[in-house]
């Protein structure tokens, strides 16, 4: 039984990371081809690192991904604040329902809402709304959001309501102790949220892909576009990067959670780290 | 204390006023465009002319429910494996599930076309054996495979917490009163895990209904899902309405199945305390 | 003692979700004074410390810091610093930041501050662990960080609510003895919050006896002991036998069937009365020579002395005595007038019954269990 269930393991991790590690082998492949290895080059890097547009779709990604999760990161951490100090129930369900629309809703529904709403407000002649970047920060932020809440209300949820009337006691305004009190003890939560939403919003495509315009391209969005027709071989070397460069912030997300979390024993879901692709 | 202090009184206003712009605006105006025709007229046209897509709808529901019971079938005892390991192996190994989680989608989905294509890694070493070149990609069998691949992970991971949650005395228990593995399994396990496979379930079947890349790219366009089609409506500013009318009823009847297993789990909890 | 009220609370009244927690209180608290607020859990004790501390505004009346109103004066503005239940410590600061954290909000220099922390800390014996983290502590150390973090800003008043509940015998005894001395050296005024009559009774100078959101009775904690007020008062303080009673005349009772002498006066002719007698201040003679005549049908040896059950007439009694009484032998009961307490009829009157259904688990059942009671006012501020 248990080198049964070993070697099924063994089997379905194989086959869920065996098409990442050929596109990242063949990724160094020299000739350009996906079925003959044959010498080991950083070509493809370097022609990627000719590509202005990869360059620049780079550039916006992480533009965007870093305003619009320290944006969802401000708004969701209060919101929980709020949230958790909310003595009506009612209330409490029906903001609660709200948030986690964007969670519920499949991506593309969510993506082609936010299109028509920006379509609708882009004809107004007080609103010179354009697609691109505002358009993306808001749709970006606005799926950033409900994670960020996700992930900040249990730290409210769970901390002793006496620490606050503590801070109080001991001289601190409601706002002194919001920043004293509060804030350091939900920071894992905070940080948490941050780096999710940085990382969903460096991920997202569906969403992305109805509120923005040619003009301001992220990394998904380039890669859909050089996808769609025949590959160019360099789109390989960046796909491999970017495999790395996740590999590399997941190991430090766990390696700073643990650390982080491991003092307070804060249980994190592992399924607050996904959202639905389309 | 009664009296609210300015932060209690504002803090939730951001994100009030995000939501209602952002969220409940938008899916007004998705309601707004599904009944009215070009000129902003209200119309029942756009429902209506869903009945052409009934089979689009069909194909989709029947490709997502598919993948998403393979996922059910390969995953469940993957996650039973996982948490019957030692801890620090679980950590290891839960990571090592997740890694592809969040790797791109379009990554995954090309990266699992490129090994399966006519001039692929796969078809080469089919050539080599003397199988001869297998058409895969373009086949409905792909798109499946595709979704199966891209979103096993989801099914995987809310079936482990759920097991992991689970206390080792209820296997001792159920050993005791005389259950044996496979009974241990089935009246204990699983039921024990519903909450677990319901997410999964949602999980894997919600992004599998909607996707349009999975079958652009390993249908080789062959296939078209509720995804494509919403996808190619919302090209054209002329046939906004009937996309949104399309995203609409995909929008309403994946939160009725959602609220129905939610309550389906929910019964279950309660069934939970007698188990 | 001083007479200067340092906290004077008029008609308070306090309901949540519609439920009265507190009714019309009236009480002043004496500069430098040790106050404690005694009952069972629900009657409210924490409710009005609560208010004087800031956290809960009542619904009427008034409340006075050394006659100032201050029913609208948020907790920050007020010299009157809490020990809270179960601590409350910041879990991110380490045991000195906790204790300057009162004076690091009020700005004061930073020299200053350590100075009065290293002071502090002395004063609760925690000297050396300045750099240690909250939650390396134990109970009892925990405890001495809240009560060095509250008294560091030298308020007028220390507000404790129930501090020692989550501690076990042992260091509850050590800690009592450790916040009388406080007390004494700090002038302090202490209002303390408590549903374990022995600390209010060892510890108080005033002991304010609470039930339902009322005030039952005030007084230093020979009164509450000696001349308890109802039979409510009589009961939840140490054991005692309570029987319905009239008072025939001045100083001549009559209870179980029997006229006594006793020192009360100033009631009705033929009032009916409760009458309270302790279990200790009975003495066990012959037979034929007590006043009341019973069975043993109980004895429990409690070290000290014996306790033991006597039916009399059906009413079963509690004596303590050093003693031996076998079981089932029948015995006379002597009483002294001065150990007879007569009380005015009350709302409490016949609720506390005799000793028939005594026995040890109930006795334990019937302290209240400290989660309760903080259960319960979680579930009041909702």
């Amino acid at each position: 039984m248990k080198t049964l269930s070993r070697i099924y393991m063994v089997l379905v991790f194989a086959l869920l990371y065996a098409p990442i590690i050929v596109l990242v082998l063949f990724s160094f492949n020299e000739r350009g081809s996906l079925n003959q290895f044959t010498t080991f080059s950083f070509y493809w890097y370097a022609e990627l690192f000719r590509d202005a547009t990869a360059l620049g779709a780079l550039k916006n990604s992480l533009y965007l991904a870093i305003s619009s999760s320290v944006l969802a990161t401000v708004i969701g951490t209060l919101a929980a604040f709020g949230i958790n100090n909310l003595r009506s129930r009612y209330i409490k369900t029906v903001i609660r329902s709200v948030t986690n629309i964007p969670m519920m809703n499949p991506d593309i529904v969510t993506g082609v809402s936010m299109m028509l709403l920006f379509v609708f407000a882009s004809t107004m002649p007080f609103l010179p709304l354009k697609f691109g970047f505002v358009t993306m920060l808001i749709a970006h932020t606005t799926f950033n959001i409900p994670y960020v809440i996700l992930s900040v209300l249990p730290r409210f949820a769970q901390m002793d309501k006496h620490l606050t009337e503590a801070a109080l006691d001991l001289g601190c305004t409601p706002a002194g102790s919001f920043f004293r009190i509060e804030l350091p003890y939900v920071l894992p939560g905070v940080v948490s949220g941050l780096m999710l939403g940085f990382t969903l919003s460096l991920d997202d495509f569906v969403i992305s892909h109805f509120v923005s315009s040619p003009d301001f391209q992220t990394l998904p969005l380039y890669v859909y576009t050089q996808t769609a027709h025949k590959v160019k071989f360099s789109m390989y070397a960046l796909c491999a990067l970017m495999v790395f460069a996740i590999l590399i912030l997941l190991l430090l997300v766990n390696f700073a959670g643990s650390f982080n979390l491991g003092k307070s024993k804060v249980k994190r879901k592992p399924k607050t780290g996904v959202k639905e692709n389309g | 204390m009664n009296k609210k202090s300015f932060l209690d009184s504002f803090s939730l206003v951001p994100h009030a006023v995000w939501s209602v712009l952002f969220i409940v605006a938008p899916l007004i105006f998705v309601v707004y465009f599904a009944f009215t025709d070009r000129n902003g007229n209200f119309t029942f046209s756009n429902i209506g002319a869903l009945s052409d897509y009934a089979h689009i709808f069909g194909l989709s529901v029947a490709f997502a429910l598919i993948a998403t019971v393979i996922c059910l079938l390969i995953g469940y005892p993957l996650a039973f494996f996982i948490s019957r390991l030692k801890p620090s192996k679980q950590k290891i190994l839960i990571l090592i599930l997740m890694l592809p989680m969040w790797i791109s989608l379009l990554i995954r989905t090309y990266s699992l076309m490129a090994l399966l294509d006519n001039g692929g890694l796969l078809n080469t070493l089919f050539e080599a054996i003397g199988i001869g070149p297998v058409k895969i990609v373009g086949t409905a069998g792909a798109v499946i495979l595709g979704m199966v691949y891209d979103f096993l992970p989801y099914m995987v991971l809310p079936i482990y917490t759920s097991m992991s949650k689970l206390d080792i005395r209820y296997f001792e228990a159920a050993e005791d009163l005389g259950c044996n593995g496979f009974k241990t399994m089935t009246k204990v396990v699983f039921p024990l895990t519903v909450p677990g496979i319901i997410s999964g379930i949602t999980m894997v079947f919600v992004p599998s209904i909607s996707t349009f890349y999975i079958s652009q790219k390993l249908g080789g366009g062959s296939f078209d899902l509720i995804g494509d089609t919403i996808e190619r409506h919302f090209q054209n500013q002329s046939t906004y309405n009937v996309g949104a009318a399309i995203s609409l009823v995909m929008m309403i009847l994946i939160l009725i199945s959602v609220a129905v297993m939610n309550k389906f789990a929910d019964d279950n909890k309660g069934g939970q305390l007698i188990v | 003692m001083e007479q200067t009220k340092i906290i004077d609370l008029k008609n308070i009244s306090k309901s949540f979700d519609g439920e009265p927690v507190l009714k019309n209180i009236n009480l002043y608290i004496r500069d430098k004074e040790f106050v404690t607020l005694l009952g069972p859990s629900g009657c409210g004790k924490t409710t009005t410390l609560r208010i004087i501390g800031g956290f809960e505004q009542p619904d009427e009346g008034d409340v006075f810091f050394l006659d100032e109103r201050i029913n609208d004066v948020p907790p920050y503005k007020r010299n009157v610093n809490t020990v809270f239940q179960r601590y409350a410590l910041f879990p991110h600061l380490n045991v000195y930041e906790n204790v300057a954290f009162g004076l690091r909000v009020a700005k004061v220099p930073n020299n200053v501050i350590s100075k009065k922390v290293k002071e502090t800390l002395a004063l609760v014996n925690l000297k050396g662990f300045e750099k240690r983290a909250v939650s390396t502590l134990s109970g009892g150390q925990q405890q001495r960080v809240a009560i060095a973090r509250a008294l560091v800003n030298n308020p007028k008043v220390l507000l404790l609510d129930e501090p020692l509940a989550a501690l076990d015998l042992k260091l509850r005894k050590d800690m009592q003895n450790e916040l009388k001395a406080l007390h004494e050296r700090t002038g302090i005024t202490f209002i303390y919050v408590t549903h374990d009559q022995e600390e209010a009774l060892s510890m108080s100078d005033t002991i304010v006896v609470m039930a339902d959101g009322r005030i039952q009775q005030i007084g230093t904690p020979t009164d509450i002991y000696n001349e308890p007020k109802n039979a409510f008062v009589a009961d939840f303080i140490g054991e005692s036998n309570i029987l319905d009673g009239v008072m025939i005349d001045d100083f001549r009772a009559k209870f179980a069937g029997v006229e006594f002498k006793c020192l009360d006066s100033g009631f009705e002719k033929n009032e009916p009365v409760d009458v309270v007698v302790r279990p200790e201040d009975v003495d066990i003679v012959p037979a034929d020579k007590g006043m009341l005549r019973g069975t043993v049908t109980g004895v429990t040896f409690k070290g000290v002395h014996w306790e033991i059950i006597v039916d009399i007439k059906g009413f079963k009694w509690m004596i303590q005595t050093t003693d031996y009484c076998a079981p089932d032998s029948v015995i006379g009961l002597y009483i002294e007038p001065d150990a007879i307490h007569v009380m005015k009829k009350s709302e409490y009157s016949g609720m506390f019954g005799d000793y028939s259904s005594y026995s040890e688990e109930f006795d334990e059942l019937s302290v209240a269990d400290p989660e309760e009671e903080e259960k319960n006012t979680e579930a009041e501020d909702e």
